[in-house]
């Protein structure tokens, strides 16, 4: 059994100059079999293993991962949380997601530093209005919060922002959600890997899968570089790389994958404490606690696994983040990296069965992967748990794109692809 | 940025391009004829390698003209370029883990 993290634990380790501090998780070697494999220890994977295990009492589970935890998309976004999402079956899954976050530093002991410093989106044009106008009430029929600013509002709400008449992106309105806001993305990985690790999960890393064993189509086992795993169940959890798991398990996928970027300037005191975003112009912008503006760019349209994305992109955001936020002109720009998301054709997620008996698929998620992390976990878990999707991702299913049952967020997503 | 080399222009920066997704997908010859599976297939599945990856490209700040390109999804080089209707040139298969 762990330690708890607490002002008394922390007191006790100053004693003996940190040095006594127990390792957050084991690394063992793999087991010859668990009854769930999960592949991919992102946020995602992690979160499943822990919903599994507390939730579903299933504890002999593995999460496998190819590099180190939350080194992929959970470690390349710019940790923006929110619910406001157009239809309903987006609206209750993320919005479920955004309650379980509430309460998370207290459920994991860890803290996950959300803020919920209020996202602001703003409107460019007479039609950006109307989409907010109704995006806004479709998210307060679904219990979604949700208020519509005016300009002048605007200014009040985030000073900084520059609304002289005659800029090149005039402002002539915003949505607000005030329980959006920012996360520590590093701590939502670790978070639930500690957690799922005290409930008995093995976290085995630097273990990439090479292939599946598939009998009469059911899966059998996963074929590693640590070796064979037999497995009960395998859930895919890996974004970018769902298409390459699902051509080893022999089914397609309607995913692409593009690059995106984000970037981070040099630290500087508290200058904006909300997240403002535009979708019209790919502008998004946040500043983290250690004093840095975060910023995310928009996709290249190209399919690309590179984690890295072209200077005309970045370069397009940036004229836009000094259009609206004139101050930041002089900024220097520190680092700069890109993720490989996995968008799907209606911007929605997939958390569904396979055509693979016992294999499960979550993917997908696109731009909206860091903020459903709680949630796309905890629908999974149940997924995997019960053979069958539970009603907040029943909507999520790999054959929607069969049946016509699209889910079309290209407008909640905020970035074009 | 990637260093597109158009075959009717030569080399041009990858601003003037646009992109046309994955290449060599054939409408169906009988839409009439096909189950709601083949239409899935056809509308939305895609290979989205990571390798070698068979797409279209139209340089429409340019001489506007589609070609088709190999290119390497992970390393993003471009291995080669060829015109619409050509069949793909033979290149070896790159697999990353």
């Amino acid at each position: 059994m762990k330690s708890r993290y607490s002002i008394f634990s922390l007191l006790r380790n100053a004693l003996s100059y940190h040095e006594g501090w127990p390792e957050a998780w084991r690394s063992p070697e793999p087991k010859p079999s668990y009854d769930v494999v999960i592949v991919g220890g992102g946020g995602h994977g992690l979160a499943t293993a822990y919903y599994l295990a507390k939730e579903h009492g299933i504890t002999n589970v593995a999460v496998i991962e190819r590099g180190w935890l939350g080194g992929g998309n959970t470690g390349r976004n710019t940790t923006i949380v929110r619910s406001n999402y157009l239809w309903d079956e987006s609206a209750h899954l993320y919005e479920h997601s955004l309650k379980l976050w509430e309460g998370l530093t207290r459920e994991l002991n860890y803290n996950v530093m959300f803020s919920q410093r209020g996202v602001m989106n703003l409107a460019h044009s007479q039609h950006d209005l109307r989409e907010l106008g109704r995006r806004i009430a479709a998210n307060r029929l679904n219990g979604v919060d949700s208020e519509f600013l005016t300009p002048r509002q605007v200014k009040q709400f985030c000073p900084i922002i520059d609304l002289r008449e005659g800029g090149r992106y005039p402002v002539l309105g915003a949505s607000l959600q005030r329980r959006g806001g920012t996360a520590r993305h590093d701590a939502i990985a670790w978070g639930y890997a500690r957690a799922a690790d005290a409930l008995g999960v093995d976290i085995i890393q630097e273990c990439p899968v090479e292939g599946f064993r598939i009998e009469k189509g059911r899966v059998r086992a996963v074929e590693t570089a640590k070796g064979t795993i037999e497995a009960g169940k395998v859930a895919l959890a890996v974004a970018g790389h769902s298409s390459v798991l699902a051509e080893l398990a022999g089914f397609r996928l309607p995913i692409v994958c593009h690059p995106l970027q984000a970037l981070v300037s040099e630290p500087v005191k508290p200058v904006i404490d909300c997240v403002v975003m535009s979708n019209a112009v790919h502008a998004y912008i946040s500043q983290s606690d250690k004093g840095d503006l975060v910023i995310g760019a928009g996709v290249d349209r190209y399919i690309g696994y590179s984690q890295g994305g072209g200077l005309p992109v970045t370069e397009e955001t940036l004229a836009a983040i000094c259009e609206l936020f004139p101050l930041f002109r002089r900024m220097r720009m520190m680092r700069c990296w890109g993720g490989t998301v996995d968008t799907c054709p209606d911007a929605s997620p997939i958390v569904s069965k396979t055509p693979v008996e016992g294999m499960y698929i979550n993917g997908g998620w696109g731009t909206g992967g860091f903020k459903s992390t709680p949630g796309s976990g905890w629908v999974y878990a149940h997924t995997i748990a019960h053979d069958e999707p539970h009603p907040l991702n029943a909507a999520f299913k790999l054959d929607r794109f069969t049946t016509g049952y699209l889910i079309d967020e290209h407008g909640a997503a905020a970035v074009a692809h | 940025m990637l260093l597109i080399p158009c075959p009717y222009c030569g080399p041009r920066e990858e601003t003037e391009f646009s992109y046309g997704g994955e290449a060599h997908i054939e409408r169906p010859k009988q839409p009439e004829a096909l189950s709601d599976e083949a239409w899935a297939d056809y509308l939305f599945m895609t290979s989205n390698t990571k390798g070698v990856f068979l797409e279209r490209w139209v340089h429409s700040h340019g001489c506007r003209r589609w070609f088709n390109a190999a290119r390497d999804t992970l390393t993003n080089e471009v291995l080669a370029v060829y015109e619409m209707g050509d069949t793909p040139p033979k290149l070896e298969k790159r697999t990353y883990v």
